[in-house]
């Protein structure tokens, strides 16, 4: 066991509303193993029960805990401590959003932004009755790298552009434009395009990379965002 | 009214509204809750896994009002972490057939599964794939571009004699991810309103009548009443009364208890699934499909030791008996090491497939094992997986109040919070995806009709909140000596230990006791968290008091029933005893402790026989 100092971004907005939050460590053993959502854990159950944070499944597949450690967003419950490489350990909320409690923030803009993309399979012809429609290995394969998103926030919260444009889209509304778009099975990219061509939209993207940083699950959203804008520029031919 | 019998009064409505001047003030006057805080939907589901968003579709499709209220964002529900596949006999692939399924299904759950249920749900199976697809669902996909179809245990060709067979439909190893998604995509589509987020705290039931619920918004704070001509609980499982558990923090039993508080039965509460292959110390899941694909299972000496158990289905057997096989490798002291793993070899398969096929598994074992299983086994244990008990339900999802055939008016349930059952005493894997995707849908259209019948919503009890208003009171207010966190882990530890893969009567006299002292403990209790914004440890202690409550239904049941079938085991009987028990169990809570009743087992086509694989 090695000894841990976590500091930990706190904000209660019944008592600290006005203020900034502040910063409350946490002196705590950390077991071979533990990730940072074990050691969040170790510190609700064990020392401090009204720290506030997200968190279901704990394997890398809800999307629940996204937050910021040693200043890098990712998915606590994937993190280990001792990946991190250093004694002390900041946990911060997901920045760009609006701070409910402690590393609670508001998920809905980023909602929000999925919405106006129409996240949907959008499919005019009927399908076969009692049959899957077909669709090959390999247009399945486009899909790969796309679809596998679990909507956790590092991306868009890691986005400078997305700091100082709230109404930008963001990597992960676009990637899922992106996901649809490239599906053999969609024909909706008619209704999807004015969202996305739009100065919120693709066009908006800086391509800094840090997205692709971010994506706990290594998803590339700037390239998807380069084929958005290759297929529009296809279109506009 | 028609088929709802047991409906009574007459009402005079007028744009769906109660009307009478008395009446309808009140409709919305509900004691100790704001008036803004009282909300009307035709339906409201709990839960938002496969099954309570397949409802809410059902419902809102037909031009029905639906609210879906949930403790997590949508997608964050448990049913995205199934890995491996959803049945469904399409034989893409090779030849199967729908009878090959309904066979499987039964003998996997030990003939304890009511045979009507299961021959509904294998026949609807390739249906809702069909809708799945249709939705948009990215399934992986054969040469021909069909959905493709992967081996899972127990699913077997030809009534059980012939060789494994490709059933499992799948999107990678990630199908519950993406099943999950999609549905949650088409409700956004529909426009399905969400109430994310609202842990519901109790069910408003007067006379056999259900009415709603009553909930608590974890963001703002603040008690909210939902009131419903249609309820539906799709609330998942209770794994998290168990320390190595595949289950999400989130599975706490909230559903299920608050079945039990409403006076009504659960049944077959001691059939709890254990997993073969949780990664060692921590539970997470590792699919079957890894199995599937062909993984080994290895003990310390290097054998491949399920040939002394399934010689003829192998790694391929159901879950239940693999777990017992790892579990007398432990006791025999051929464990890793000596300790409670094994492993789980993939590295004949390859790097390629593995990639291909396995990568979510392949990630999940370098990020919480630590290895690469291109190079290295998996360290394994058996972990607390899904609860094939639940609340009594008829083939519509309609809740059964006295477990039998009464219905209580205006109540579903679907998905593993329910018991139909299709599962009997071990449910066979990629069934969980199709119980909760059939019954959800089930329940859904079952909604669609009533609500097509009942036009009023009639008024709710004005002390319906009472009870939930005073327990959060009491939590926010309590200063006792005991930390929830400490009790929950007493209760986790002891539960793997006493009421798991095996069990005997002393162990679960032990775990009974344990449980009766940690719920007087629990009156004593306090949280450090007086707030109303998003206070996750008012949370916590909200589900530890209904994981003691289920906990308790557990292991009584186990106690009460003296037999070995499917997961329950009990090393102090003989074997499976179909004469005495071959029924279900109903399961009360009264001031006593545990009261018990029986039904007995739809059998329709399959005469139960010894089950050996």
């Amino acid at each position: 066991m090695a000894e841990y100092i976590f500091r930990v971004f706190r904000y209660d907005p019944e008592k600290d509303e006005g203020t900034r939050g502040r910063v409350q460590e946490y002196k705590i053993g950390v077991e071979r193993g533990w990730t940072v959502l074990d050691a969040l854990n170790y510190i609700k159950w064990h020392v401090d029960g009204s720290l506030a944070y997200r968190r279901a499944c704990r394997h890398g597949i809800c999307g629940s805990c996204g937050m910021t450690i040693n200043g890098k967003n990712t998915i606590a419950c994937e993190q280990q401590v001792a990946d991190l490489g250093t004694q002390v350990v900041t946990v911060e909320p997901l920045r760009g959003f609006r701070v409910i409690k402690d590393l609670i923030v508001d998920m809905e803009p980023f909602y929000d932004k999925l919405y106006a993309i129409k996240p949907y399979l959008i499919a005019y012809s009927d399908p076969p009755t009692d049959k899957e429609r077909l669709q090959s290995p390999e247009d399945r394969k486009l899909l790969d790298g796309k679809y596998e998103c679990i909507l956790c926030g590092c991306c868009t919260s890691s986005c400078p552009t997305y700091w100082a444009d709230k109404e930008f889209l963001g990597p992960n509304a676009l990637m899922k434009a992106a996901r649809f778009a490239v599906d053999s099975r969609d024909e909706g990219w008619e209704e999807r395009v004015n969202a996305i061509d739009d100065k919120h939209g693709v066009w908006r993207c800086h391509t800094i990379f840090n997205c692709v940083e971010a994506c706990p699950k290594e998803l590339n959203a700037t390239r998807a965002i380069v084929e958005l804008r290759r297929l529009m520029l296809k279109g506009r031919l | 009214m028609g088929k709802f019998e047991g409906y009574r009064g007459t009402f005079r409505c007028v744009d769906n509204r109660w009307l009478g001047t008395d009446e309808a003030k009140e409709l919305h006057e509900v004691e100790g809750v704001e008036l803004h805080n009282v909300h009307e939907h035709d339906a409201v589901i709990v839960g938002a896994g496969l099954a309570g968003m397949y409802a809410a579709l059902e419902v809102k499709k037909a031009g029905f009002d639906v609210a879906v209220l949930t403790k997590v964002f949508p997608t964050r529900s448990h049913s995205g972490a199934a890995q491996g596949g959803i049945a469904a006999a399409l034989a893409n692939l090779e030849e199967d057939h729908i009878e090959w399924h309904f066979y499987d299904t039964v003998k996997g759950s030990d003939f304890l599964g009511d045979q009507d249920a299961i021959e509904l749900m294998v026949r609807e199976a390739p249906l809702v794939i069909f809708e799945y697809e249709h939705m948009g669902v990215p399934f992986s996909r054969t040469p021909e571009g069909k959905i493709m179809q992967r081996y899972f245990g127990g699913h077997v060709k030809d009534f059980g004699r012939g060789k494994p067979v490709l059933r499992a439909c799948m999107a990678a190893d990630r199908t519950g991810h993406v099943l999950l998604h999609t549905l949650w995509e088409q409700c956004v589509k529909l426009g399905v309103r969400f109430y994310s987020e609202y842990y519901v705290l109790s069910l408003i039931i007067t006379d056999g009548h259900c009415q709603g619920v009553v909930a608590w918004d974890l963001i703002n704070g603040g008690i909210h009443v939902f009131h419903a001509k249609a309820t539906c609980f799709a609330t998942g499982g209770y794994g998290r009364a168990y320390k190595i558990t595949t289950n999400s923090h989130a599975n706490t039993a909230d559903g299920v208890a608050m079945v039990l508080e409403a006076g009504l039965p659960l049944e077959d509460m001691e059939f709890v699934q254990f997993h073969p292959t949780g990664i060692a110390k921590q539970g997470i899941l590792i699919s079957e499909a890894a199995r599937g694909e062909g993984g080994y299972l290895i003990n310390d000496k290097g054998e491949r030791f399920m040939e002394r158990y399934a010689p003829d289905k192998m790694e391929l057997a159901p879950r239940d008996i693999i777990s017992r096989s790892m579990w007398t490798e432990f006791l025999e002291g051929r464990g890793i090491g000596g300790e409670r793993v094994i492993h789980l070899d993939l590295r004949h398969l390859g790097a390629d497939k593995i990639k291909e096929r396995l990568p979510q598994i392949r990630e999940l074992a370098m990020k919480f094992a630590g290895v690469d299983p291109i190079d290295e086994p998996i360290p394994i244990q058996p972990t607390a997986h899904y609860s094939m008990g639940g609340i009594p339900t008829d083939i519509n999802c309609r809740v059964l109040g006295d477990g039998k055939e009464q219905w209580v008016r205006g109540f579903w349930a679907a998905g593993e919070c329910a018991c139909v059952s299709v599962h009997g005493a071990n449910r066979l894997g990629t069934n969980s995806l199709l119980d909760a995707s059939v019954h959800g849908k089930r329940a859904g259209r079952d909604i669609v009709e009533y609500l097509s019948v009942v036009e009023c919503f009639e008024p709710l009890p004005v002390d319906c909140a009472r009870k939930a208003v005073d327990r959060v009171n009491w939590i926010l207010k309590a200063d006792g000596p005991e930390r929830p966190s400490e009790l929950r882990e007493i209760l986790q530890d002891n539960m793997y230990e006493l009421c798991g893969v095996f069990r005997n009567e002393e162990d679960l006299t032990k775990m009974y006791d344990i449980i009766k002292d940690l719920q007087k403990r629990y009156q004593n209790i306090h949280i450090e968290d007086k707030s109303k914004v998003f206070n996750t440890h008012l949370m916590e202690a909200l589900e530890l008091g209904h994981l003691l409550e289920v906990a308790e239904v557990i292991v009584a049941g186990a106690l009460n029933r003296t037999e070995c079938r499917g997961a329950h085991w009990r090393t102090d009987c003989p074997g499976r005893d179909d004469e005495n028990w071959l029924k279900h169990t109903l399961a009360w809570k009264t001031e006593e402790g545990v009261e018990f009743d029986y039904k007995p087992v739809v059998i329709t086509r399959f005469i139960p026989e010894v089950r050996k694989y």
